[in-house]
């Protein structure tokens, strides 16, 4: 199915069960420890043998020596795997650094080796008895360092450089300016489930049950690297325990698990270890921000510039900062500058919503800055500098943008009212009190998606799509939207997912996963109901489903008859054909924080947060509000502690485990609010829904930030917002 | 019926043929025979027995094993799982003797005589325990993976309060803790959900603690 | 994780026995900080001791009015102890203010204070580390050290010592009973149990080898108003960037240790003597030696603030 005209009124508008708050369906498994993840698939490999992976010691340099004698003399190991024994092996399309390195070493903990054991204490320990000597080389592990030397560097094969209007000359003549720079530390996904992967090979045809974002993706990495066709890669991810960003790719537990399978001759299985997770795999890159603002005297930008600053290894991306700033805001003048310097840090990638993530962390607070400076309300100054259109191309619209309404109900529910505009005002006992607020913005992508659906005899409609749920809810949104389509109960579908030999999905990532997977289904489901009527001897075009029954005229025939003499089945795609192009599709919304900072110590917790959204049609809001709530709790993250501490002598990150890397726990975050607006964009896909899971987190972080300027009159420009960098300018409490 | 994702039919009856027969240790013994060089590498197995989930578990085990290795690895019990294996993130928690503990730190051969109960024993998909039933109503769980951990460590937690154990943010350490979303909060903390799925699992939580009371 | 053997010890004399026959062993109690170190080969032990069958699991009244302490009653246990939360509320607190639930239902008094740092570079075994492999230098003082010591400290060694527990006993006085493998008794001052790490930090406490820590003794309350404050970003489930354990009494004397500023809890008689004239006086005396490092030099103020704020907090 094309999409490429807006979506008119379809089966999925009556909402019976789509858009309905229903419980997962997968829910009783994963809470009774049923839900089998990639390390636990003793049902499909009863006789893994354990791989222990060897990460590099050194950040840049060779391998000069690697002895293997005790390890492979020690108990129970089966088989030793390096880049020298693996045999040549390729790079997957996704990666920038290999996965298993050597002689070179790309980054700190590149996997150099798998050593696989009968038993995981085997291999562990022997893990540790292979000895390797480095010739170490001299890397750059400083961004603020490399800077100097970054080169523009666009998304994909984007300009660097946006310009429009005449920026400089806007900017040195506005009445109001601002200009400050901010910085956003390298950040981990530390999803609660390391990378792992069981694997099997039967012949030459390997089974890799794993962890991850992106099937089809991986399929062909896999092929890639290991040198073999991609038919004979079967890949497997029905459960994902979290992923961020992290699991959209290939990572050295699959890889390896399928060499150290093939070297042991049988099946393996691998769980990155958690230390080793921080610097093997790929993480947020830490950024350095310039914004400068420039408005008339009464608000009104009149110049938006912004430069971002990312490291990457030799041949990788851009942090993609810039983004949000080129839609976001009005303003006659702009400009965007991305540049991008070679540092020899682990693998800088994607982490939930890539670039606006960051980038919202600097420009809304930039933007609160402004605010003051204007002595403005920070709403009322974003809701004067609104735009309907595309700033850069005002002939293109936003399919729907409803900021203004997401700010004023937020700013209603809030009680936002209440603030004291000047900072360090409102104290509770030991406690200053502050609120802020900022915009939310995230783009809303559609990637074509594929499903087939099948009926049975039973009555049982069946959904096979490749399309993961790494938490996100895709089992029971798909589900919903199978029941809407054929108009049966909840409980008489099956989902399937995460099979490589199912119809190839978007994925998860972007954001785009719940509206392009469930429209994907969507037009399997509209094949379906075709093949259903046809066979009934119905008019398809004026045949409803409902109840179990197709109804068409004054005829209703239940909908397993279509299938009593056999299975029916549809598989379809949706592919999207431009409107994304015509229209700009973007998510919005305001967030509201209330934090209290001790005013002796400046320790920074959150009381109150609330984020009202507008993102299209929303599939479930029970799961959606989940994913809301906790890219706000990742952003609360960011905003208040996570940071990988770079050793810029040794280039690597120290703090590499889940004790030294904070991420939230409970008794940091409050009760959370989440308000959706009513939306539904026929521009977007035939569900008219969008995505929320990233725009959650893209803004909340500086809400945060305002709220504790706005409780302490001190403004903090580098995240994490900790202790010490307040404690500066915070005067000792009487 | 229900709708469960893919590979569940069949599967649980795998794993409850493969429990009942799970009296193996994780090491055969071929691989414990010293090889060349490596005698003091090698350590004689240990037996252990407890019970786990109600029913009496003989193991032999490198000692090496953590209680939690020894769940997953030599009982396919794995449910309970493992996020960092360093007690850090509490996706281990299980109940010793009715108490909660991070079964990534600890050895198995260390628990002769006790009871063990993991997320499956207080459960199954038929029938919820009242908190995993909770967990579901409130979506207390996205990815899944902290969730075995959040709903053992939410049941002993609840009896910790009962027993008037106090806790960090407890204001009167003389007087009986009370059941309050900070003390639910603080406790707990040792349950990383890096989903975030944090204010839906107090919800479950005080929905539960509240049918209780 | 090494291979080791491993037998359970029915007595201390037997485990001070099983002690003395395996000098390449280790006890242990909870396991929570040695079997995290045995795994990343940190601590490789040929034999372990199970110390948990020793019927050291009890809070005994003493004597002179204090109490005695099993080594192996477990954290969670020690702080909801009714005696301990009436008369040793800074105990109780700093407890509470450790680790997790989960965690100290497991931990044991002496493995508490027996726990290694948490430098970042002790625990990664690809850097030089003078406490880990003594000689090979400290990664941390030109490194990342936030975390580290501003106080007590040598060039051969920044690293905290990261204990609440310990912090408060600290700051009453506490005493530690051992049991050597020869069987001899005896009992140390806990202010004396750490030692400062000077050009050895590989060796942290003055316990022999296969010393067994048996109880851990109160003295009798000194009543006055008991605080311990436990700073940190996160808001659980975190180490102390700094802790202030207090003392006040209503005259104002009274008696403060803090935590995460030195490689042992810090305590001076010199800074106790200067309580009354307030927070300022006290960490002024506190940190007359301090040397701290650039990322670590706001220990200073946030602590002389926290104690501020529980000095506040006591005057009512
Ligand atoms: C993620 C995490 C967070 C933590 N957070 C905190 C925190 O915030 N504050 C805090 O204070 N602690 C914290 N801890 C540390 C925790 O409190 C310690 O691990 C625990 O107290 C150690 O006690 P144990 O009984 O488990 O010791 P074990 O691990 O059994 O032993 C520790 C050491 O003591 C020795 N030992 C044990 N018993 C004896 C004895 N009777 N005689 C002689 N030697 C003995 C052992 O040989 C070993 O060397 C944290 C730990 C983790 C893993
Ligand atoms: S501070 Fe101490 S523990 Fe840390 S690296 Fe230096 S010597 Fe090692
Ligand atoms: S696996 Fe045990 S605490 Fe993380
Ligand atoms: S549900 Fe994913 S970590 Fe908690």
């Amino acid at each position: 199915m094309k999409f490429d005209t807006p979506a008119t009124t379809n089966p999925i508008d009556r909402l019976q069960v789509v858009g309905q708050p229903v419980d997962r369906i997968d829910g009783r498994y994963k809470t009774t420890g049923t839900a089998h993840y990639a390390y636990e698939r003793q049902d499909a490999a009863p006789d893994a043998a354990y791989g222990h992976v060897v990460g590099a010691a050194i950040a840049k340099g060779r391998i000069a020596a690697m002895d293997l004698t005790a390890a492979k003399a020690a108990p129970g190991v089966l088989a030793i795997v390096t880049a020298e024994t693996a045999g040549k092996l390729g790079k997957g399309e996704y990666n920038t650094a290999t996965l298993l390195g050597g002689p070179e070493i790309e980054h700190y903990h590149q996997a150099v080796a798998l050593v696989v054991a009968e038993s995981f204490e085997q291999a562990r320990d022997a893990a540790a008895l292979v000895k390797i000597e480095y010739a170490p080389a001299k890397g750059a592990y400083d961004l603020a360092v490399a800077r100097d030397l970054a080169k523009p560097s666009g998304k994909d094969d984007e300009p660097a450089d946006s310009r429009v209007g005449d920026f400089d000359g806007a900017f040195a003549a506005a009445a109001v300016q601002l200009d400050a720079i901010y910085t956003t530390p390298d950040q981990a996904h530390a999803m609660m489930e390391p990378h792992a992967t069981t694997a099997a090979w039967k012949g030459d045809a390997l089974s890799l049950w794993t962890s991850n974002q992106m099937v089809a993706w991986s399929v062909g990495d896999v092929a890639k690297t290991l040198g073999m066709p991609k038919d004979k890669v079967h890949l497997m991810s029905p459960y994902v325990g979290g992923g961020f960003g992290g699991k959209l790719w290939v990572r050295a537990d699959a890889v390896l698990a399928a060499l150290g399978a093939r070297a042991a001759r049988r099946p393996v299985k691998v769980a990155l270890q958690r230390p080793l997770m921080f610097n093997n795999t790929t993480h947020r890159p830490a950024t350095i921000q310039r914004i400068r603002l420039g408005a008339t005297k009464d608000g009104r930008l009149t110049a938006i510039g912004h430069d971002s600053w990312s490291g990457d290894l030799p041949g990788g991306k851009p942090e993609t900062a810039i983004m949000q700033t080129r839609l976001l805001y009005a303003g006659a003048n702009r400009l965007t500058r991305q540049r991008l310097a070679e540092l020899d840090l682990p693998e800088g990638n994607s982490m939930r919503a890539p670039g606006e993530a960051p980038g919202m962390m600097a420009l809304e607070v930039a933007m609160d800055e402004m605010a003051g400076k204007l002595g403005l309300d920070p709403v009322e100054f974003r809701l004067r500098n609104d735009t309907q259109v595309d700033p850069e191309h005002p002939g293109r619209k936003f399919s729907q943008r409803q900021l203004t309404e997401c700010l004023r109900m937020g700013a209603e529910r809030f009680g936002w009212a209440r603030r004291k505009a000047r900072p360090g005002e409102v104290r509770d006992g030991r406690w200053l009190i502050g609120l802020g607020m900022a915009a939310a913005y995230r783009g809303a992508p559609v990637v074509k998606s594929a499903a087939r659906v099948r009926l049975d005899a039973k009555g049982i409609v069946t959904v096979e799509t490749d399309m993961t749920d790494i938490g996100t809810g895709s089992y029971t949104i798909i589900a919903q939207t199978a029941a809407e389509m054929m108009g049966v109960p909840l409980h008489r579908v099956m989902v399937r997912l995460a099979d490589s030999k199912f119809p190839v999905s978007a994925g998860s990532g972007g954001q785009f996963g719940a509206n392009s997977a469930t429209a994907g289904v969507y037009a399997a489901c509209v094949k379906l109901r075709d093949a259903v009527t046809g066979k009934l001897g119905l008019n398809a075009a004026a045949a409803e489903f409902a109840d179990g029954k197709v109804r068409s005229g004054d005829r209703s025939i239940a909908l397993v008859e279509a299938a009593r003499d056999g299975e029916l089945a549809a598989e379809d795609t949706i592919e999207f054909g431009g409107l994304d192009k015509k229209y700009q599709i973007s998510t919005f919304g305001g967030y509201f924080v209330e934090v209290g900072v001790d005013a002796a110590t400046a320790e920074v917790r959150i009381r109150r947060m609330l984020a009202v959204c507008a993102a299209g049609r929303i599939l479930n809001p029970k799961s959606a509000r989940s994913q809301v709530i906790g890219a706000m709790t990742m952003g609360a993250g960011a905003a208040l502690m996570e940071e990988l501490a770079v050793d810029t002598r040794h280039g690597f990150f120290v703090n590499h485990d889940l004790a030294a890397y904070e991420v939230p726990v409970h008794a940091d975050i409050p009760h959370q609010e989440v308000i959706f607006l009513d939306e539904t964009d026929p521009l977007s896909s035939p569900m008219k829904a969008k995505g929320v899971g990233e725009l959650g987190i893209c803004g909340v972080a500086a809400a945060i930030a305002n709220a504790i300027h706005n409780a302490t009159g001190v403004r903090v420009r580098d995240y994490p917002i900790t202790l010490d960098k307040l404690l500066k300018e915070m005067p000792a409490p009487a | 019926m229900a709708s469960p994702p893919q590979q569940e039919i069949g599967r649980r009856t795998v794993i409850a043929a493969a429990a009942t027969t799970a009296a193996i240790g994780t090491v055969p013994a071929r691989a414990q025979e010293p090889g060349p060089g490596a005698g003091i590498n090698a350590a004689p197995l240990l037996n252990v027995s407890f019970t786990v989930n109600g029913k009496p578990r003989d193991l032999e085990l490198d000692p090496r094993t953590t209680l939690l290795d020894a769940l997953r690895e030599a009982l396919h019990l794995t449910g309970t799982k493992k996020g960092c294996d360093h007690g850090q993130c509490g996706a281990c928690t299980v109940l010793l003797d009715g108490h909660r503990i991070n079964s990534c730190l600890t050895l198995a051969v260390m628990h002769p005589g006790t009871a063990i109960t993991t997320v499956e024993g207080l459960g199954s998909p038929d029938h919820l325990h009242p908190m995993q039933a909770a967990f579901v109503k409130h979506d207390g769980y996205q990815c899944g993976y902290c969730t075995p951990g959040q709903i053992c460590s939410a049941v002993a937690m609840l009896d910790e309060i009962e027993a008037g154990i106090p806790s960090h943010v407890t204001a009167d350490l003389d007087a009986r803790p009370q059941l309050t979303s900070a003390e639910l909060r603080e406790r707990m903390s040792g349950n990383i959900c890096r989903c975030g799925a944090y204010s839906n699992i107090v919800d479950a939580i005080t929905e539960v603690a509240g049918s209780k009371a | 994780m090494k291979p080791f053997t491993y037998e359970r010890a029915a007595s201390p004399a037997e485990a001070a026995e099983a002690a003395a026959r395996r000098p390449d062993s280790k006890f242990i109690a909870g396991g929570t900080n040695l079997l995290d170190l045995m795994k990343l080969q940190i601590e490789a032990p040929a034999h372990l001791i199970d110390v948990n069958a020793l019927a050291l699991d009890r809070i005994e009244a003493t004597s002179d009015g204090g109490l005695r302490v099993g080594a192996l009653v477990r954290n969670t246990d020690l702080a909801a102890d009714q005696r301990v939360r009436r008369d040793y509320a800074v105990l109780s607190r700093a407890l509470l203010a450790g680790a997790s639930g989960q965690l100290r239902n497991r931990a044991t008094t002496a493995g508490n204070l027996l726990q290694r740092t948490r430098c970042p570079y002790f625990s990664d075994t690809n850097m030089a580390c003078n406490k880990r492999r003594p000689g090979s230098g400290c990664s941390a003082i030109d490194g990342i050290n936030r975390q580290h010591a501003v106080v007590g400290a040598s060039a051969a060694c920044i690293a905290t010592h990261p204990s609440d527990m310990a912090v408060a006993m600290r700051v009453l006085d506490a005493s530690v009973q051992t049991v050597n493998p020869k069987g001899v008794t005896r009992t140390i001052p806990i202010a004396e149990l750490h030692r400062l790490p000077g050009d050895t930090p590989n060796v942290e406490t003055v316990l022999e080898a296969g010393e067994l820590i048996t109880a851990v003794t109160l003295p009798k309350p000194t009543g006055g108003s008991q605080h311990y404050r436990k700073v940190r970003d996160r808001a659980s489930y975190a180490f102390a960037l700094v802790s202030v354990a207090a003392i006040v009494q209503p005259d104002g004397s009274g008696r403060v240790a803090l935590g995460g500023v030195a490689p042992k809890p810090w305590r001076l008689d010199a800074a106790d003597a200067e309580m009354p004239k307030g927070a300022k006086a006290v960490a002024g005396t506190l940190f007359a030696e301090a040397r701290p490092t650039e990322h670590n030099a706001f220990k200073l103020p946030l602590a002389e603030r926290a104690l501020a704020s529980v000095l506040a907090e006591a005057r009512g």
